[in-house]
């Protein structure tokens, strides 16, 4: 059952009912988005939870999510729609000897021999669905240029079909690593959300949401430790996710405190490629064990 | 891309404002769409790229949200109008200084004033107990308390700068009130334990107090003299978006693997791939697995473009440090792209460090080994230009070929010694294309002992001291073949 929010603190709080801490502007935008009948292109680091958001949002609208992941040669018949081959021969054969061209024509090109692709699907189907295309950014401009029909006017055109129309506005969010600039036009069409790591504050809330057990000194300490681990130039910084995979990792083992011997135990948890362990075994180590001396909750 | 004819900045807001308001029977009045129309034309000044269709969107989204409410209202409109980072922080800035504008503009022309600002003030400021003030603005600052800092910076102002006393410079008047306001990032002995100030203050607060101190000095300066101030554009550094030297690091290393994918697709359709296509037979039987095994569509072998063989050479001297760090950070990651490259570092001498950065994969290591087995300097620590490019056309000459780039960077200041043209000129004459990076901005170029045009009339020079500018040279380095001149 699809609801439409009416304010955007509706879609703030049903995100958090769904385990997902928006700030207001994400909660914004994604009002804006559901009212306005326009898609979001959402843009950040990896790990800070795009792809969540999506989901997150299809779960509280209680909307079917289609995600289109894309990538590097993806093309007109993985994302659209494919005509069934296989089945049309089928059909062709096990047809008698005298039937006419126009009728096994008519017949093989109809819906049953259509193969749906994501985009389709989300296009044809007869409740609104969120839309998620995922990493837009690994496209070529051709693919590009292919959405824009699609993302204005929500149809496609098949030539033995015709016109497909969208019965029903779905939601359209689009993600990007910001690893090539996207085209004006496509920009253009978005609405724009650009989500970065969460403050610490925010962080905090979020990892105590999802391991509510854990001492609040302990995740006090792992918020500041993982901004810490962020800092540092790695070829993978810690996403949110591994916050809390390391939050629930320290409450299975019933840790009391961060020091040197926890963190570097459970280090590759947040951390994961050989020389990132290296870096941020030298340098967020050493400062664990001064910082362990004082207070606790040197929040800088 | 040369902008659409509909983007042009023009000065006739007023008349798309009544174009505006007119289809749109909603909330927002005449005076509103006026404004955010000016708004626009604003953004479209400081370089935003901004379309009618998103001006459009703006207008259609406000009245969706309760937009009297400041933070919805520049949310609001950031989603519509600010579609990259880059863009938000100009947009920001830009919102800040335009509303604020707009609102003087409009107490000036409706003649509201501050009752008892400006003048006999005396009295009011003597009873502010100033350490109290001290604790609270210290407290508002470490808890980023939007509206009591701007309730306090006015306070603040009120205890600390009477009026004709102000230097009639507002960075100094800030300046001078943060000092006696002993607001500092480091910590603070002699507070009490729980004060925020005894481990010292977030930087990014105190900035933030004194943005609110110099807007409210300015609010008070116009009213004062009844008019509003120019408009200043905004500052090349303000609009830089802030970051550490890491996450330039992170943003070179992005250019490049753009600078590979572009050399990796172009030109394919220069290069008449059809004549000599090979039918890949392996990739043909697959895909004729879909058409009951009649092979309907052929799939050709790519045909993959030669690449380009890169001879870079870097200054590392003295006059470059903080430029040599971002180059070498370059080289770095036109390592990590392309196989068939040459790197040589150079000061009074130049040595190959090829080596060192298909051994060394960390970036810290890199820079370390340079620094302690080039043996580049000899004995003054000084470029010499002349001697290096005669050392370098002994190394490299016999494997120098018209498809061969190479890549210059440096300052060119060769501290009064020869700069052997001549030398570079055979190079360049042997290499396909000569490239030059100054990391200087162009003003300083041929200043002093810069001979970067002796160089220059036989390469090509471009700027290159941000990610923005290394982008663009990689848009030149890899422009199709015919538009070259």
């Amino acid at each position: 059952m699809s609801t439409t929010p009416d304010r955007p603190e509706e879609i703030s709080s049903g995100l958090v009912e769904v385990g997902y801490l928006p700030d207001a502007a994400t909660s914004l935008v994604a009002f804006l988005a559901i009212k306005l009948g326009k898609p979001i292109l959402v843009e950040g680091p990896a790990g800070v939870g795009k792809t969540q958001l999506a989901k997150s949002l299809a779960e509280t609208l209680g909307r079917e999510l289609v995600r289109l992941q894309c990538y590097e040669g993806l093309d007109e018949a993985k994302a659209l729609y494919e005509w069934n081959y296989r089945k049309q021969l089928l059909r062709i054969q096990a047809e008698a000897q005298d039937t006419g061209w126009q009728e096994v024509q008519d017949d093989i090109f109809g819906e049953d021999f259509l193969l749906e692709r994501p985009l389709m699907t989300a296009i044809a189907s007869p409740d609104p669905v969120v839309l998620l295309i995922d990493e837009i950014d690994k496209t070529d401009q051709e693919f590009e240029a292919m959405l824009l029909e699609l993302l204005s006017d929500f149809q496609i055109s098949i030539p033995e079909l015709g016109r497909i129309e969208a019965s029903t506005m779905p939601l359209v969010l689009l993600t990007s690593n910001n690893s090539r600039e996207l085209t004006e036009a496509l920009k253009r069409r978005c609405l724009y959300l650009w989500i970065d790591y969460p403050s610490l504050e925010h962080e905090l809330e979020i990892v105590r949401l999802h391991a509510p057990e854990l001492d609040e000194k302990i995740s006090r300490r792992l918020v500041e430790v993982v901004a810490m681990v962020r800092e540092l130039d790695l070829k993978k910084p810690p996403s949110i996710a591994e916050s809390i995979d390391w939050a629930r990792a320290l409450l299975l083992l019933g840790a009391t405190d961060i020091d040197t011997k926890t963190f570097n135990e459970t280090m590759s948890i947040i951390v994961k490629h050989r020389t990132d362990i290296d870096i941020v075994a030298e340098r967020v180590g050493v400062k664990l064990d001064s910082d362990g001396d004082g207070s606790g909750a040197a929040a800088s | 891309m040369p902008p659409p004819p509909d983007k042009r900045p023009s000065r006739e807001a007023s008349r798309r404002a009544a174009l505006f308001s007119e289809p749109l029977a909603n909330p927002l009045d005449a005076g509103l769409t006026a404004h955010l129309v000016e708004f626009g034309e604003e953004l479209r000044g400081e370089g935003v790229a901004l379309g009618t269709s998103e001006l459009l969107d703006a207008f259609s989204a406000l009245p969706e949200v309760a937009w009297n409410e400041p933070t919805l209202f520049r949310e609001t409109l950031a989603a519509t109008l600010a579609k990259s980072p880059e863009d938000r922080a100009i947009f920001d800035l830009v919102f800040e200084r335009f509303f604020f504008r707009a609102t003087e503009l409009a107490a000036l022309n409706t003649g509201i004033g501050e009752a008892g600002s400006g003048s006999g003030d005396g009295e009011g400021s003597a009873e502010i107990d100033i350490e109290a003030l001290r604790e609270q603005i210290a407290r508002a600052i470490a808890e980023q308390n939007e509206g009591a800092l701007r309730d306090l910076a006015r306070l603040a102002i009120a205890a600390f700068a009477q009026p004709g006393e102000g230097s009639g410079v507002l960075g100094v008047d800030v300046q001078r009130i943060r000092r006696s306001l002993g607001l500092r990032t480091d910590p603070q002995g002699d507070v009490p334990e729980d004060d925020p100030r005894a481990e010292g203050l977030p930087r990014e607060g105190i900035r933030r107090f004194e943005q609110l101190l110099r807007q409210e000095l300015e609010r008070q300066q116009i009213e004062r003299t009844s008019t509003l101030p120019a408009a200043r554009p905004l500052h090349e550094l303000d609009r830089a978006l802030p970051s550490g030297p890491l996450q330039d690091l992170a943003s070179v290393h992005r250019v490049v693997t753009q600078l590979k994918r572009r050399l990796k697709t172009q030109g394919q359709e220069h290069r008449g791939h059809r004549r000599h296509a090979h039918v890949d037979i392996r990739r043909t039987m697959r895909a004729s697995l879909q058409t009951g095994g009649v092979p309907i569509t052929l799939r050709y072998r790519p045909v993959r473009p030669r690449r380009p063989e890169l001879f870079v050479i870097c200054d590392v001297s003295t006059s470059v440090t903080s430029a040599s760090v971002f180059f070498l950070s370059v080289m770095h990651a036109l390592h990590d792209s392309f196989r068939k490259m040459r790197s040589f570092v150079f000061i009074e001498r130049v040595s190959e460090v090829t080596e060192v950065f298909e051994r060394e994969r960390d970036f810290k290591a890199v820079s370390e080994a340079i620094a302690r087995d080039a043996g580049v300097a000899d004995i003054s620590g000084y470029t010499d230009y002349g001697r290096v490019w005669g050392e370098l056309l002994e190394q490299i000459q016999d494997e120098l070929h018209p498809r061969a780039t190479v890549i210059v960077l440096g300052d060119a200041r060769t501290n009064g010694r020869a700069p052997g043209a001549d030398l570079f000129a055979q190079i360049a004459a042997r290499a396909g294309r000569t490239y030059w990076l100054n990391p200087e901005p162009r003003l300083y170029w041929n200043y002093g002992d810069s001979v970067i045009d002796s160089y220059a009339q036989y390469c090509e020079a471009y700027e290159c001291w941000t990610t923005a500018q290394l982008e663009n040279f990689v848009k030149v380095l890899t422009a199709p073949e015919a538009t070259r001149p």
